[in-house]
């Protein structure tokens, strides 16, 4: 690169200014200018001020032509002695460019796909839909006090072949913070419109702990809509609830005393780091979450027991898979007990609630297994 | 979410609780934007760092209030109208300029719920930017959050971040107590991902930024990312830190510091405020009276010297709190070696 050119780039006057128009050029192409004479005017939001050489040179090239907006940094002129050729002022031109866009798009590369905020029937939910594939999509739910982010390790794993969406039920995650009565009813209710709502006919659920009971209730009230149920940890198949986690879950508003409750999750208590108490407690801090969580507990664990039975679903279902986790400290995994013969039943040994972040491999494997069946 | 700057997490707390709470209205010098003259121009800058920007258009002059260069005046009419029952959000563009208005802060909004019983309640936010590394000189560059923090009454906030000044300045707004709310202002740009919604962070309550088994530090505003940085690099030569960012000086998590203080026997303590009754003397006097058989070595304050701010860049950098200069610190405590008594 030839040390004499000078590049005239746009100038960052003030903390505000991101971009800002050549509003005008106060010296012409082929002028001798020395440092500090004003060259241009540059207009921001806020201000336009005159832009003062900051070198001695010739004026090459306007790059920039008057009433062009560009971003801070980007070149806008080049300033050279009358020597230079006009070949080394095009290739500092170029390289100028290139490295400049170069910088720009960095960030834009391998950037994971992103969930958005949609509108289903009046309410926004906060959904993640990916991969393609012929067969019936697959919805995933998560349970309570969960969202999309329980499904980090499964959701990209399922969809290698087939169309996957990951949603936030109402009152968690980044969806509206309004559930209604928040019972079992109400949620699968959502999971219809929801289907309805991406022109979905049939899914299959995967289905996670209160999730569970909200896709058994969806068989129930819409049969036709499930072409099959993989339930993890699901709700509904017992009275027993850990109410020590749903108190504390709801109560606990620092890290120190959520740490210990999001423990009873996993089997493995090295898994409950800062970050995931932060990214829980990011969540509570939302208006209306709280309440909500208050909402659904008080619709599902009222008297400390589990408020629906759905076993009788269980009687007449599609497709049925169940994986539990043996050691598993909010719903107990002798739930699984006694479960209809067409019912394929797997206890995880070593494994908690978690089942899908604590064995996420073989719970992936066996549910590609059982959806290719 | 979406990644956000500080300057548009600020913008979009005010926004958000100017729409849930028709009493909540924002007054100052060119917080309507540049409004006024005879360009018929409204909005064109969005206060002096574009942070009020939109308000004026979205909210009317009603209740985005562009006032003259007077800040006795109106903030003690700011303080007036949350006696009466409005919530505003005043500006006091420079942090440096609250002599003009310190009786108005000091001995009225302060004192209010004092001496009326507990019958009187100031839900007034003071918004003012401060500290140096901006080439602002010694009348812009101030970091005077101990000035506040020394006067009972009122709660003093300094957000470390776009996530944390969104979720503190909705709290502040809604608290019915009066709150200075301070941005560095070489934060404006600072972007991390903000969720869009309205959240709280509550007061008093500091935040982990990272945990380590050697040595605590405790860093505010724009000092919890040089902390991290500083850590981060301590962290490849095997030294690990926890970095504490307090988010209030008053209240102050108090049982938080010592805690850690318990965990780590070691303090560094990082603070861009003038070093004389600053909040690394006022943490020093805490953890020396409550953790002192906790220490393994003195406690460090990463602090600058007791001069104005100076304006040369040079100096300027070489006054500051820098990575550097807490790396330094860090190991000079982890170095310590108690002499044996004779």
């Amino acid at each position: 690169m030839n040390a004499s050119i000078t590049p005239i780039t746009m100038p960052k006057f003030g903390l505000a200014m991101t971009e800002g128009k050549l509003a005008g050029w106060m010296v012409r192409p082929g002028a001798t200018v020395k440092a500090g004479d004003d060259l241009a005017d540059i207009e921001t939001s806020k201000i336009t001020n005159a832009y003062e050489s900051p070198a001695a040179g010739v004026l090459r090239r306007q790059v920039a032509q008057e009433g062009e907006m560009l971003a801070v940094g980007a070149l806008i002129g080049v300033l050279a002695d009358a020597d230079t050729s006009d070949a080394d002022i095009d290739a500092f031109i170029a390289q100028f460019n290139a490295e400049f866009s170069a910088g720009a798009a960095e960030s834009a590369d391998d950037t994971p796909p992103e969930p958005s905020v949609i509108d289903v029937k009046g309410r926004a939910l906060r959904v993640l839909d990916i991969g393609h594939g012929d067969g019936d999509p697959i919805v995933l739910i998560h349970g309570f006090g969960g969202d999309i982010g329980n499904w980090l390790f499964n959701h990209a794993a399922l969809a290698s072949n087939r169309r996957v969406i990951a949603f936030d039920l109402p009152g968690h995650g980044g969806s509206g913070k309004d559930v209604g009565p928040g019972s079992l009813e109400f949620f699968s209710s959502v999971v219809v419109d929801l289907l309805d709502t991406l022109g979905i006919e049939r899914a299959h659920l995967v289905a996670h702990s209160l999730g569970g009971g909200v896709a058994l209730t969806t068989v129930k009230n819409a049969p036709s809509r499930v072409a099959s149920l993989a339930l993890l940890a699901p709700a509904g198949l017992g009275p027993d609830i850990n109410m020590a986690f749903i108190d504390g879950f709801i109560s606990a508003d620092r890290q120190k005393t959520l740490i210990p409750v999001l423990s009873y999750l996993v089997h493995d208590k090295g898994l409950i780091g800062r970050k995931m108490a932060d990214d829980v407690l990011r969540y509570k801090r939302l208006d209306g979450a709280v309440d909500a969580l208050r909402q659904v507990a008080a619709a599902n664990f009222a008297d400390g027991h589990q408020t629906d039975n759905l076993r009788p679903v269980l009687e007449s279902v599609p497709p049925t898979l169940v994986i539990w986790g043996k050691d598993d400290e909010i719903l107990p995994s002798s739930h699984a007990a006694e479960l209809p013969d067409a019912i394929t039943v797997e206890i995880l040994p070593d494994t908690g609630h978690m089942p899908q972040m604590e064995q996420s491999e073989e719970v992936n494997s066996k549910i590609r297994t059982f959806l290719a069946r | 979410m979406s990644k956000k700057s500080f300057r548009q997490a600020i913008n979009e707390a005010m926004r958000l609780e100017m729409r849930r709470d028709p009493r909540v209205i924002i007054m100052g010098e060119d917080v309507a934007g540049g409004q006024g003259g005879t360009s018929g121009v409204v909005d064109a800058w969005g206060g002096v760092l574009g942070v009020t920007k939109g308000l004026y258009t979205e909210f009317g002059p009603e209740r985005v209030l562009d006032t003259p260069i007077t800040e006795a005046s109106y903030i003690g009419a700011a303080a007036g109208a949350a006696a009466t029952g409005l919530r505003p959000v005043a500006e006091l563009m420079f942090v440096d300029f609250v002599g003009s208005c310190l009786d108005q802060i000091m001995n009225q909004t302060a004192k209010f719920r004092y001496m009326f019983g507990g019958k009187a309640r100031t839900p007034l936010v003071i918004r003012a930017m401060f500290g140096a590394g901006f080439n602002a000189a010694a009348q812009h560059s101030q970091a005077l959050y101990p000035l506040f923090t020394h006067i009972p009454g009122l709660k003093v906030v300094i957000p470390s971040s776009p996530y944390e000044a969104k979720g503190l300045l909705i709290e502040a707004i809604r608290d019915d107590d009066p709150v200075i709310f301070l941005e560095h202002k070489v934060m404006y740009d600072d972007e991390e991902e903000v969720p869009d919604e309205a959240y709280t962070i509550p007061f008093g309550e500091a935040n982990l930024t990272r945990e380590g088994d050697d040595v605590t530090i405790v860093a505010f505003g724009r000092m919890v990312k040089l902390a991290n940085e500083a850590a981060d690099k301590l962290e490849r030569q095997g030294i690990s830190c926890t970095v504490i960012d307090p988010r209030t000086t008053s209240p102050l998590d108090r049982d938080t510091i010592l805690d850690c203080v318990a965990d780590t026997g070691r303090l560094v303590i990082v603070d861009e405020s003038s070093p004389r009754c600053n909040m690394a003397a006022d943490i020093s006097a805490l953890v020396a009276e409550e953790a002192f058989d906790a220490l393994k070595a003195p406690i460090r304050r990463v602090i600058p010297p007791h001069t104005p701010v100076p304006f040369a860049s040079v100096l300027e950098a070489l006054y500051l709190p820098d990575a550097a200069k807490i790396e330094a610190a860090v190991k000079a405590v982890m170095n310590h070696k108690v002499t044996e008594a004779a």
